[in-house]
């Protein structure tokens, strides 16, 4: 029926990670990289679940994509703060290096990126991230510079502000390095960017995507109000929705 | 209301299924399109989950999980298609 069908993901199951670094990536979001001894290792774009359990035995679980992949037992994480969230706070505001959190993963076999080696799918991939949406793409984008893998690459990235880009470093050395990268502010732009900001337009997306007659492969991920947005303007342009994967985190 | 995707489903799924459905291909028995669960469009409220087709929106799969239960259908998705582990 299908000649698309991914290697079956490892064996997934509730672990104990220690985390062993925690730093701000933003004015709202932490990154964290969290030790996992019985970690089977992830594919780039899998996500993973994190529990919670209060004193008084209430429990709140949370998805959040993974930033990295491979095969270490080292994995990292970076997580924007929902202002009533109820894991978010938690992660960004209060956890502590030396602190254990339950982690249910890795999860998701729909949602990745492998390399070329492995689909010997030449076609180009196009990424398309609203703010912390980015976070799989950073896996996907280290995988494939990693692999030295040959499939065309590019990122569009839409946040806010300056201010909200995850990772500008990394991406801005990748993006010397092969990875065609393009940034959408809708609130405020860079000192001397060539645009006023604005919400993303159609137009703007035909610009900034691969176009439909290369047949990319397309990977949405952010809020469901963009990623809907972004999908149907896709395929008002001509993409086949075989072609889009999507991974919406909720909201507006 | 708002909808996530079928992705999001695999800590659920993975507590009952030795493969990761979110990859696996299903159809539906509705409309008979084939697709990935994974795309599926999902619908979360308590006290469950429904997963419907992309393409016709009937309901393919429900959840609903307590404390120390889980209740699945998978009325409406037929032929699930995986792939063998390596």
């Amino acid at each position: 029926m299908s000649d698309a069908l991914p290697p079956a993901a490892a064996r997934t199951a509730w672990r104990v990670g220690t985390v062993v670094e925690a730093r701000p990536e933003t004015s709202s979001a932490r990154r964290l990289v969290i030790d996992v001894p019985d970690w089977p290792g992830n594919d780039a774009g899998q996500h993973l679940d994190v529990r919670l359990t209060a004193p008084d035995g209430y429990q709140a679980q949370r998805s959040y994509s993974i930033a990295s992949s491979g095969s270490g037992t080292r994995i990292e994480l970076a997580v924007d703060e929902l202002p009533h969230g109820e894991v978010s706070p938690f992660l960004v505001e209060d956890v502590m290096v030396g602190d254990r959190l339950e982690l249910h993963g890795p999860l998701g076999g729909y949602f990745v990126w492998m390399p070329q080696a492995v689909t010997h799918d030449p076609r180009p991939v196009q990424l398309i991230a609203g703010g912390s949406g980015v976070v799989p793409f950073l896996a996907m984008v280290r995988a494939h510079a990693d692999a030295g893998d040959p499939t065309p690459f590019r990122l569009l990235y839409a946040v806010r502000e300056p201010g909200d880009v995850f990772y500008r470093q990394e991406l801005t050395q990748l993006a010397a390095n092969g990875l065609q990268l393009d940034y959408v502010y809708s609130r405020t732009v860079p000192h001397g960017w060539p645009v006023p900001a604005g919400r993303i337009t159609k137009d703007a997306l035909a610009g900034f995507a691969i176009p439909a007659s290369d047949r990319p492969r397309v990977y949405i991920c952010g809020s469901t109000g963009f990623v809907e947005l972004i999908a149907g303007w896709l395929i008002e342009l001509g993409h086949a929705a075989g072609d889009i994967r999507t991974e919406r985190f909720g909201g507006q | 209301m708002n909808h996530i995707d079928g992705n999001a489903l695999a800590g659920q799924l993975s507590d009952l299924f030795a493969f990761d459905l979110t990859s696996a291909i299903g159809r539906c028995v509705t409309c008979g399109t084939s697709g990935m669960i994974g795309a599926a469009m999902v619908y979360v409220a308590s006290p469950g989950t429904v997963a419907r087709c992309p393409h016709c929106d009937a309901v393919l799969a429900t959840i609903v999980e307590t404390d120390d239960r889980i209740w699945l259908s998978l009325a409406g998705v037929t032929a699930i298609e995986v792939a063998k582990q390596a």
